[in-house]
Order: C-alpha cells, then sequence, then structure tokens
C-alpha cells in the first residue's frame, strides 16, 4: 500500500480558511499532520503612512471575534507613543471593556461550540451536532447561551457605540463614559451569570468523570506556557507583566516587561502557512514552542484574585502533581475558569466609585518613536507593536497575534490526535469530529466564527501519491 | 410552506460580519423556522447545492476565494455582499496601493520578530490575487447590506425583505458604513 495524504478542506477561517493535511505511511498510520493558514491580508504594511491616532479603529478589523483585545493592544502601544499614565478611570473603563469581551467569547465558545461535543456526544449525528442540535436537545440552556454571550456584546456596545468594531478605547483614554443607570443594570445581571458559568463548570466535569480516560489522553503532551500575571503572580489579562515556565514547571522569565518582547519571542515561518510559529527564543524552534491562551495563562500563573474562580483554580492545580495540566482537553475547563473570574472582576469593576467618572483622556503633542500594547486577548497574548516619525505617520507595525502563539501547539495536537485515532489507514467522521475537536480546543480564531455557529466543516480527501482521490469524506 | 434555502460564505475578511449576524440573537431561532441553511459555517455542508439566496461576506484576494465565490454565483438565485469587504472591499482593499510581493516582504521577511523568514507558497497555501476585489467585480451582485460590520438591525432588515420577495434597500435609520 502506497502513502497518502490525507487533506482536511475548508476548516473555514482564521479571518479566513484553513486545511489539515495528514501524512500516512505505507501501513496507513499518521507520519505527520500540519495544519495551514490559507488567508493573509497584510495588515503590517498597509498601516504604514496612517496616522497612529487611526490604528485603534484600524487593528480590531484583523478579527471580528475579538475586535475588543486588538483595540486595548492597540490603544496601549499609542498611549507609549504619548508616553502618558491614563486616568484610573480611563484604566477602569477599558478593563471592563475587556472582560465584557472575555464573556461574550469565553461563554460563546464554551455554549455553542464545545458543548454539543460534551451533551450530544463526540459520535452523535453530524446533522444535529451544533447549536441548532442543542436548541433542540436543551432549549433552556441554549436561551441562557444566548442570553450570557449577549450581556457581554451590550457592555461593549455601551462603551463603544456597536457591539462588533466598537468605537471605545483610543490612544490616552476611552470615548464613552458609563452611566450610573447603565452600571445599575449591568451589576443587576451579574447573579445569573455566575450561576451560568458554574452550570458550564458542573458539566463539563460530568463529562470529564464519565471520560477520563478520553480526555487525559486527547493531545496531551509536555510544552512551556505563556501567560500575563500581577505582581503577586495572579491572573492578569489587561494590564501586567509576562511569565513563562517551562514544561516542568521551572520559571523561564518571571515579572518579564512586555515592552521586551523581542528579547525573548520570536516567529517562525513555514513555506506551507500563512500563520507564523512563535517560539521562545532561548530554547529555539522548535524546542521553544508554548502554549498561550487559558491554559498558558492558568498554568503559568500562581493564582486567581477573586474567590469564587480562584477556589475552582485550586482544583485545577490539583489535576497533575506539579500543577501543570498538559491535555489540550483542558483548555476548556481553564476557560470557564477564566470565565468566572472575569464575571467576578466585571462586579468589582461596576461597584468602583470611579467607573461613571468622565475623566477619561490625556494626551500629549510629543510622540516617542515607539510604543508596545500588550494583552491577553480570549486566545492568548497578543502584541501590537507601532514605530512613528515626528508627525505620528507609522513607520513599521509589528503584530504578534493571540492564536499565533498557538499555532505550533495546534500543529502538534493534530497530529497526536491522528497518530492515535487513524489506524491502517481507516478513517470515520468520528475521528474527523475527533481531529477538528483538537484544534477547538484552542478555540483558534480560525474557528472563531464557526464556533460562533456550531460545528466546523470539514472536507477530509484521501489521496493518493499521484493525486487520485482514494476516499472521500464529508462530515 | 417550504422553507427558503440559503448559503452563506466568508472570504477575505474578519468574521465580524457573521458575527452581527448572530448579534441578532433570539431572531436567528425565528429564522430557522424559515430558512434552511445550506452550505455555511452553520452547517456540515462543505459542497455548494442550488439555493435561493447567497451571502457573501469578505472581499476577493486569493486564488481559493474567487473559485469560491464564482460557485456561489453558479448556484443561486440572488447574491447579496453582507458588509463594506463584500461591498467595497473594505479594509482589506488598502493593499492594493501596493504590489503584493511587498506586502508579503514586509510580514514573512522582514518583521523584526521573524527568525528565518520566508514567503509562504501554493500549495500549501493559495496564491494572491494582484488586488482585493468586492465581490461585484467578479461576480454579479443582486443586493447590498454594507456597513463594519452591517448593524444586526440591517441584516435582519435585509433577510426578511428577501424572504417576502423584495430587494432590499437599507433605510437610513438603521444604515451605517463604520
Amino acid at each position: 500500500m502506497a502513502s497518502k495524504t490525507i487533506e482536511i478542506n475548508p476548516i473555514t477561517r482564521v479571518e479566513g480558511h484553513g486545511k489539515v493535511t495528514i501524512q500516512l505511511d505505507d501501513a496507513g498510520n499518521a507520519v505527520s499532520a500540519r495544519f495551514h493558514d490559507t488567508q493573509f491580508r497584510g495588515f503590517e504594511k498597509f498601516c504604514e503612512g496612517q496616522v497612529f491616532q487611526e490604528m485603534p479603529n484600524l487593528t480590531p478589523r484583523i478579527c471580528g471575534i475579538c475586535p475588543v483585545s486588538h483595540q486595548l493592544a492597540s490603544a496601549k502601544a499609542c498611549d507609549a507613543i504619548l508616553g502618558k499614565e491614563l486616568t484610573r478611570p480611563a484604566k477602569l473603563l477599558r478593563e471592563l471593556l475587556h472582560k465584557a469581551q472575555f464573556i461574550q467569547s469565553h461563554a460563546l465558545h464554551f455554549f455553542h461550540l464545545a458543548s454539543p461535543d460534551f451533551l450530544l456526544g463526540f459520535d452523535s449525528d453530524p446533522a444535529t451536532r451544533n447549536v441548532i442540535g442543542l436548541i433542540g436537545a436543551d432549549p433552556a440552556l441554549a436561551t441562557e447561551a444566548v442570553k450570557l454571550r449577549s450581556l457581554g456584546q451590550t457592555i461593549i456596545k455601551k462603551l463603544g457605540g456597536k457591539k462588533v468594531h466598537m468605537n471605545a478605547a483610543i490612544p490616552g483614554g476611552m470615548t464613552t463614559a458609563l452611566s450610573a443607570e447603565d452600571r445599575d443594570y449591568f451589576l443587576k445581571q451579574m447573579g445569573w451569570a455566575l450561576a451560568d458559568a458554574q452550570l458550564a463548570v458542573k458539566i463539563l466535569k460530568e463529562y470529564v468523570a464519565a471520560n477520563a480516560d478520553m480526555v487525559n489522553s486527547f493531545a496531551t503532551f509536555p510544552s512551556a506556557y505563556l501567560g500575563m500575571v500581577d505582581k503577586d503572580n495572579n491572573l492578569e489579562l489587561y494590564d501586567g507583566n509576562l511569565r513563562v515556565v517551562d514544561s516542568k514547571g521551572v520559571v523561564l522569565e518571571d515579572q518579564f516587561d512586555p515592552s521586551k518582547y523581542l528579547d525573548i519571542i520570536a516567529e517562525y515561518v513555514e513555506d506551507w502557512s500563512y500563520m507564523k510559529f512563535p517560539f521562545y527564543k532561548s530554547l529555539g524552534y522548535p524546542g521553544g514552542i508554548y502554549r498561550a491562551g487559558p491554559l498558558g495563562r492558568l498554568n503559568a500563573c500562581t493564582g486567581i484574585k477573586t474567590p469564587v474562580a480562584n477556589a475552582e483554580f485550586k482544583l485545577y492545580k490539583k489535576l497533575s502533581p506539579n500543577g501543570l495540566v498538559e491535555g489540550s482537553m483542558y483548555f476548556h475547563y481553564a476557560r470557564l475558569i477564566e470565565l468566572i473570574y472575569c464575571i467576578e472582576r466585571t462586579t468589582e469593576l461596576l461597584e468602583d466609585k470611579d467607573i461613571t467618572s468622565t475623566d477619561l483622556q490625556v494626551t500629549s503633542n510629543k510622540y516617542n518613536e515607539q510604543g508596545v500594547g500588550v494583552v491577553e486577548a480570549p486566545r492568548g497574548t497578543l502584541f501590537h507593536h507601532y514605530w512613528v516619525d515626528e508627525t505620528g505617520k507609522i513607520t513599521g507595525v509589528n503584530l504578534i497575534v493571540a492564536t499565533g502563539n498557538n499555532n505550533a501547539a495546534m500543529n502538534r495536537s493534530v497530529y497526536e490526535v491522528a497518530k492515535q485515532y487513524i489506524k491502517g489507514g481507516k478513517v470515520t467522521e468520528g475521528i474527523l469530529n475527533r481531529v477538528e475537536a483538537a484544534i477547538r480546543c484552542y478555540d483558534p480564531c480560525l474557528s472563531c466564527s464557526t464556533h460562533a455557529l456550531g460545528q466546523m466543516p470539514l472536507h477530509i480527501q484521501l489521496r493518493a501519491p499521484d493525486g487520485s482521490i482514494v476516499q472521500d469524506i464529508y462530515s | 410552506m417550504a422553507k427558503v434555502k440559503v448559503a452563506t460564505v466568508w472570504l477575505e475578511s474578519c468574521a465580524g460580519c457573521h458575527m452581527s449576524f448572530l448579534d441578532v440573537d433570539e431572531f436567528i431561532i425565528d429564522l430557522s423556522k424559515l430558512v434552511e441553511f445550506r452550505r455555511s459555517p452553520i452547517t456540515d455542508i462543505k459542497g455548494f447545492d442550488d439555493v435561493t439566496v447567497g451571502i457573501v461576506e469578505g472581499s476577493v484576494g486569493n486564488e481559493e476565494e474567487k473559485e469560491v465565490i464564482e460557485e456561489l454565483r453558479h448556484h443561486c438565485k440572488i447574491l447579496m455582499a453582507l458588509g463594506d469587504c463584500a461591498c467595497f472591499g473594505g479594509v482589506c482593499a488598502m493593499r492594493n496601493t501596493l504590489d503584493k510581493e511587498t506586502v508579503l516582504k514586509r510580514a514573512y521577511i522582514d518583521a523584526p520578530s521573524n527568525y528565518k523568514g520566508k514567503i509562504p507558497v501554493a500549495p500549501g497555501v493559495p496564491e494572491l490575487l494582484d488586488k482585493v476585489y468586492p465581490a461585484n467585480q467578479i461576480v454579479k451582485v443582486d443586493c447590498y447590506v454594507p456597513g463594519c460590520p452591517p448593524e444586526p438591525e440591517a441584516i435582519k432588515f435585509g433577510l426578511t425583505e428577501l424572504l417576502a420577495g423584495r430587494i432590499p434597500v437599507v433605510p437610513s435609520n438603521i444604515m451605517r458604513f463604520d
């Protein structure tokens, strides 16, 4: 039997389209797997020549699923160019905006995308294994899912005029104050929101308990981990220093200033994907592969500042002897712990006396030559770096986007799952769904839209070396 | 009454128009009673079959996207361009003032975080077109719902009009380009 390549195409977007290819050996077992990002737009080049103040409006268009992250990273880079410290109310409102995005994004990913696998089953009928099927199977739960996402989106709209591509964070501050009336309304929603998040944790834990062998063996591998922390190494999402730990838990970078990211992170380029492969520089490529996003953050930090989330975090840490959780399926658990944290933190922010202040702007006529802005996006650490001339025109842009951090890890995960499940050249729809699930753990932006709406559509072709199609499988 | 068949695709874009479509919240449940989604992110249907309405988000900037929109046009009676990228080229068309090699070189060779940079090539990735095009420069488009993204209300209006057998013209109170 000749070796074959399996192509999975399309996996729908990273703001576009992706595909997976799996190489089989003569015996029909997977020997390698690649995840290709097939869209390229060129923001780093075409933003040159713009005035830097435009960047917080331009860069959210990189991603319609997490535009808030891009606007905040961009505004922080612009703050650094202005060289000004923000007012306390502006910082609070930016953090509120950020938490609202995490609530909508994490809730959406769990309920709309991931939960059909857990509630309906990985091997259930693919025609109904999606959010529409979930509406039919559990309309009450589906209604809570719509409500929780809508709550996050509504806060974003109040602060920036629109739910997607809002105009909220600008260089030196925020555009819009929060009214006392809106604050009171949102505060009243936080009780049921927290209950919804805890319900999601319960659903996930029940699934894990009933399927422990599968969950623990699913794309489980060692890697380094990257996340933002506060000064006490607690989880931080909007503004803090970076922490990197290796696969044994040894701290490689402690309280690292994110504006110096070029000293520790570089991006490898493979000629078969438009998505680059960031790695931790001193360990080289591919030895320096790390994971970011919820799993990376919870493995990198030592605690969470809010009580309910921290109690759950302590249980998470007990999943492994050294406190590092390696199984990709546990991304879902980490994500839900963050969801709880974001709801608790939103309550704290709304209760702060400064949250309705109108003291939201500082500015300057003098520009520093460059500025770096870093935030944690729902899917990982996001870096914006701009260089400007004396008139404020952009002369250079460097971006490392959240999903990119996990590019190498997603490739590894696809390979691990393919190796585990594809034996003797046999590929079934259920295996297909598990390959999807390996990517889905990371909640990458390529599945953002899909995760909003249900099942990631895949098409697998088994091809002989001459290119002829041996087997066609549609999920 | 038979459900109206609808197919949706996203091409070169940020997925924000599909997100704004989701922001119609509970309307999507009502809609699912009137509409059958065929090839779309909300289904597992891979290939195109004949539908009444095709909806395209995004501009056309590479060979694969060109093939997809041509195939969608072939299979739909009415094609709606959703959002600024599909209607006008949008933010994606900002690369049209530059040649594609310059844009690729910046991202994959010159960017300061790159290590051993090189430009990705087919067949691993689809080749870029020389320019980024709005939908109507590649295929015939029947109606437009612009915006970056369109307001959820505008998307709801567009679909409601189509289901009533009319070509939608978005009224000023729900129309915005930003």
